[in-house]
């Protein structure tokens, strides 16, 4: 690590102010950030903690019916309170990393950062879910804008992500064996107006609706709709683990397995 | 009923009071007042001419003592190959200059170019950051085939290419084993990758070293399963060191597998900037560090065939390997493809005509030396997917077959140079069978089916080689130290003893076992035993940890010592009750006379020895202490049989190991549980290495798979519940205990089951692939099962 120094602003309000610095970096659970700096890859002059603020922490569910998921809500929080709710991304949650990772990661540092492994991306974007921020609310479709690239601008928080909730939902999820990051995952939301399905891991764009697969699965939600049905490899990672055919192959089967897993 | 203490108990390992309270002392808890840090400035290319390191502006630095380079170790001298191997041309390999900093030239990612020393580890690293270095890059030789075409670029320029030698086991036997070839009645051949690995122990390497100006003395702290070792490589062929002025400490060390027995740059480094700098200095190393510094393991690109007659006996085996060496000689690097290799190459069969041929290869990597196994895994590994590839070819049970061509009469003299003096393979196959529940496996591939999966069931066979001896025939097999061990068994004047053992414990457990052996020999309680190692000042002389070696060889000396103190303590209490000495026994604690009741007790023999009162001084010196020697007739054999069942996803490739089975024949066993924990610890390994690691450059020299990020580490999750059984026991004929090693056998004996279990399972699905290299990872099952 370089030097830095530590802001820990116990409002949204603080948080921002203080983020107005230059070079001025916001930390969340930390999970990709201190190793980012411990690797040296970063030289922060000031990093704003955000895990003092007791606003940005919480489930609960909103007035229209969304569960809404403070920023600073740890994975183990959500995989435990979401568990009644929203069983789907309470899972989802609850396979992230490590206990130690679930209890120090946090959904809005995970939104945030948007790694293209990362697992959250894949639920935000399934459910056509709300990012809400100190200033503005995007729409998940307009959020996620490839590697590591969002709609956030320099000092923007995730504050809160209001997630419409599915009728039935599933992540399944293949792992890379080295890191244990989705090396493939896919989210299946079925609505009453339709079902989404979004890709985590595989593509080389960040995670992505795979749109066929939402239409044939709107049509009849079984898993033989989607069987026919493949992504171009072109536009698969590839990598150590696993090459672009491989990976196009495993969304089809994560996306087959996930409604199976919905229709039990 | 099973003991509750002594040889055959399951005592509890004492060490781990202090190291799961975090009472442990590892090198990294040694901090000496005034120490400085050093923080090494690595090539991040894999080869090129380093045309300068200007350290001005870093050496301006806050906190910057003094900054190193190439040139300040001219005068100093190549870290030291521990074993010359001659090749089948007679010839002695070629043996590079390998210096403490990189001077001239680059050539592996990771190689110490420049190191700082500064007040803090953090000035020392920003001060790295501000060294220009310039190296004008050349084409790097990876791959193994490539690097020893003509023309290839030369890893060494001194050196006539980059083969370091083409040994040929046994050569004169070549011919022979050509001609039986021809008249085969069948041919099985198997190409294949042994895949480099990465040890990580957990934990990372650290060197401490102190220099005291007013004595000249030397203190090194190391993390090293062999302090002896180390003092004697870098005392007298790096730094010029006297062993009398250089102490090396290795106390609490966390993990070892054999990459942390070789000297290492680090350790000359700091123990050299001591001095220079008037300073202790300190050098931990990080996890990324570790990826790109410690040796390597395995990496061996093999062809073998097997030739056999009508009846499925096999007549003649020929092997051909490609083994990386690294960029340099790593201190047993070239014994490791060759004697622990080549000498195993029978395995449990008696295939009568054996040749083996090795070139080993530098590259632009990570020097590559011995890594749990060492040798007996990669043969172990071609031979026993060979054998079940045969078996498929030649449409016979993989079992039966090998039933068939098993040494059944021992000793047996391998075509190979060695004589397994004990085994009994029928044993350990019928224990494993009765083990795995062959019969139940048909049952257990339909319940698999019918959740959509495949089941696979494989064995394999193994046979090693551990505590390798005696010194005289190592010598002229090339390797440049003896592999004896030495202990002093020092008995305290109120009867407590502390054992000074030369072997090292790193996670073995010695102060346990060893204490067993010694309390059971005299029949005191353990505690009254305690075990010191690792500290070159506190133990005479020691060859350390490593090939399973400590209960063969240093548990012998150690044995042999204790001898010498029974066999004088008889003399003392012989006096005391006035007895003739041949009447005296030994049993429980106390010296009897035979047909009396005449007795007297440990302590007050022991204490008679210091204060000698009523004492034979005319006869025998006060005191007890005695110090043996011990170098072994030959190594030991264990071998077993392994059974692995895996299940296999066929629309993921994911296999997951659902049963795992090993029936091993360790001879003698001190501590049934610490023996059961290292199978464990091996099995682990071995399933890694099938299932999951793999050390990976790209065509430029770039390590790809330097973090656990890509590096894939086995979980717990990742492993079953292991069956393990050593009751199939044919005690080591040539050492007093009658043990023979335990420590590798799960890594030697558990990658080939893996393999012939998911080839199995593919079977079951239809697809019929020969061979999968290993890691066999989801990627390439998905991959194979759709070729």
């Amino acid at each position: 690590m370089y030097n830095f120094d530590v802001e820990r602003p116990k409002t949204v309000a603080d948080a921002v102010n203080a983020l107005a610095t230059d070079e001025a970096q916001p930390m969340s659970g930390g999970q990709t950030l201190i190793p980012t700096l411990k690797a040296r890859l970063a030289m922060p002059s000031v990093l704003v903690s955000l895990s003092g603020i007791d606003e940005m922490k919480g489930v609960r569910k909103g007035d229209d019916g969304r569960l809404c998921i403070g920023g600073g809500t740890t994975h183990a929080t959500v995989a435990a309170e979401a568990a009644a709710d929203f069983p789907g991304l309470a899972g989802l949650a609850a396979r992230i990393g490590d206990p130690a990772v679930r209890n120090r990661g946090t959904i809005g540092g995970s939104v945030a950062n948007n790694d293209p492994s990362a697992c959250y991306p894949a639920a935000v974007l399934a459910t056509g879910a709300t990012v809400v921020t100190n200033n503005r609310e995007i729409a998940a479709d307009d959020y996620f804008q490839g590697m590591f690239a969002t709609a956030l601008e320099e000092g923007e928080i995730v504050t809160e992500v209001k997630f419409p909730i599915p009728q039935a939902s599933h992540y399944e999820k293949h792992i890379q064996p080295a890191s244990r990051f989705p090396l493939v995952a896919v989210f299946v939301a079925k609505f009453a107006d339709g079902v989404r399905v979004a890709v985590t891991g595989a593509s080389e764009n960040g995670v992505f609706r795979w749109t066929e697969a939402e239409a044939a699965l709107g049509g009849a939600f079984n898993s033989d709709t989607v069987k026919g049905l493949t992504v171009d490899a072109a536009d698969m990672i590839s990598d150590l683990h696993g090459s672009g055919a491989y990976r196009a192959h495993l969304v089809g089967v994560m996306t087959r397995r996930a409604v199976d897993a919905i229709n039990g | 009923m099973p003991k509750d203490s002594g040889i055959g108990a399951s005592s509890k390992r004492r060490e781990d009071i202090r190291f799961l309270t975090g009472d442990g002392n590892y090198t990294d808890d040694i901090n000496i007042h005034g120490q400085a840090y050093v923080h090494f400035l690595r090539s991040d290319v894999a080869h090129g001419t380093l045309n300068s390191v200007n350290t001005d502006a870093a050496a301006a630095m806050d906190g910057v003592v003094k900054i190193f380079t190439g040139t300040d170790f001219e005068a100093v001298g190549s870290i030291p190959c521990g074993w010359q191997v001659t090749d089948k041309h007679g010839e002695v390999m070629q043996e590079p200059r390998h210096p403490v900093l990189a001077h001239g030239k680059v050539r592996h990612v990771g190689e110490p170019i420049a190191a700082v020393v500064a007040d803090t580890p953090e000035q020392a690293r920003d001060a790295a950051e501000a060294i220009e270095v310039d190296i004008s890059e050349l084409p790097a030789v990876i791959d193994m085939k490539e690097a020893v075409r003509d023309g290839a670029p030369k890893v060494h320029d001194d050196l006539t290419g980059n083969l370091c030698y083409d040994w040929g086991f046994v050569e004169e036997n070549k011919g022979a084993v050509d001609a039986a070839f021809e008249k085969a009645a069948h041919v099985t051949t198997l190409e294949l990758v042994n895949n480099r690995l990465v040890a990580n122990p957990m934990e990372p390497r650290v060197a401490v070293g102190d220099f005291a100006r007013s004595t000249g003395d030397y203190t090194l702290y190391t993390t090293s399963q062999n302090p002896h070792v180390i003092r004697l490589l870098m005392g007298a062929f790096v730094l010029g060191i006297p062993e009398h002025k250089l102490r090396v400490v290795a106390p609490d060390v966390g993990g070892g597998f054999g990459t942390k027995i070789f000297h290492y740059q680090e350790e000359a480094f700091v123990t050299f900037a001591a001095k220079a700098c008037n300073r202790p200095v300190k050098w931990t190393s990080s996890r990324s560090e570790a990826f790109m510094s410690d040796a390597h393991g395995r990496d061996h690109v093999t062809k073998i065939e097997l030739a056999l007659d009508a009846d499925n006996n096999f007549t003649a085996l020929r092997t051909d390997t490609y083994a990386n060496m690294g960029a340099y000689l790593s201190t047993f690097a070239p014994s490791v493809p060759t004697w622990l290799h080549g000498t195993l190459m029978a395995g449990n069969y008696k295939t009568p005509l054996i040749y083996v041929n090795v070139k080993a290869v530098f590259t632009n990597t990570v020097p590559v030396d011995a890594y749990r196994g060492a040798g007996r895994p990669e043969a172990t590994y071609q031979l026993e997917r060979l054998v079940d590839k045969a078996a498929h070819e030649l449409g016979v049970d993989p079992i039966k077959l090998r039933r068939q061509n098993f040494v059944t009469e021992f000793p047996y003299a391998t075509p190979v140079a060695v004589e397994y003096d004990t085994g009994d393979y029928i044993a350990t196959m019928d224990k494993l069978e009765e083990m795995a529940d062959v019969a139940g496996f048909a049952a257990r591939r339909q319940e698999s089916e019918a959740k959509g999966r495949l089941r696979g069931f494989g064995v394999n066979c193994y046979i090693e080689a551990c505590g390798i001896a005696p010194s005289n025939l190592v010598g002229q097999l090339g390797a440049r130290a003896g592999l004896y061990e030495s202990a002093t068994v020092r008995v305290n004047a109120t009867g407590g003893l502390v054992v000074m053992t030369g072997s090292h414990s790193h996670g073995q457990g010695h102060e346990t076992s060893f204490a067993q052996v010694v309390a059971e020999m005299i029949g005191i309680d353990e505690s009254m035993v305690e075990i010191v190692h690792g500290d070159t000042d506190r133990v005479p002389m020691g060859m350390g940890t490593y090939g399973s070696r400590s209960l063969a060889v240093g548990g012998s000396a150690m044995v042999r010592a204790t001898e010498k103190i029974i066999a004088k303590a008889r003399k003392i209490a012989s006096h005391l009750l006035e007895a003739s000495e041949t009447d005296v026994e030994l049993k429980d604690g106390a010296f009897t006379v035979a047909g009396t009741d005449k007795s007297v007790a440990w302590g007050d023999v022991t204490l008679a020895a210091y204060v000698p009162h009523n004492y034979p001084l005319e006869e025998i010196e006060p005191g007890l202490e005695e110090t043996a020697f011990y170098d072994p007739a030959n190594f030991t054999y264990p071998s077993g049989a392994y059974a692995c069942e895996v299940e296999l996803d066929p629309e993921t490739g994911q296999v997951t190991v659902e049963r795992f089975f090993a029936a091993d024949d360790f001879g003698n066993i001190v501590n049934p549980m610490i023996v059961t924990g290292q199978v464990h610890g091996g099995l682990a390994q071995g399933i890694g290495q099938a299932l999951m690691e793999n050390c990976t450059y790209d065509a430029d020299g770039q390590l790809l798979s330097a973090s656990y990020m890509d590096y894939a580490m086995p979980r717990a999750s990742d492993l079953p519940f292991y069956d393990v059984d050593h009751s199939c026991q044919t005690p080591c004929t040539h050492n007093p205990l009658g043990v023979k090693g335990c420590g590798e056998a799960g890594a030697i004996g558990s990658p080939p089951a893996v393999v012939n279990a998911v080839l199995d399972a593919m079977r079951s699905g239809g697809k019929d692939v020969s061979h999968i290299d290993m890691p066999v990872s989801p990627h390439r099952v998905w991959e194979a099962m759709n070729s």
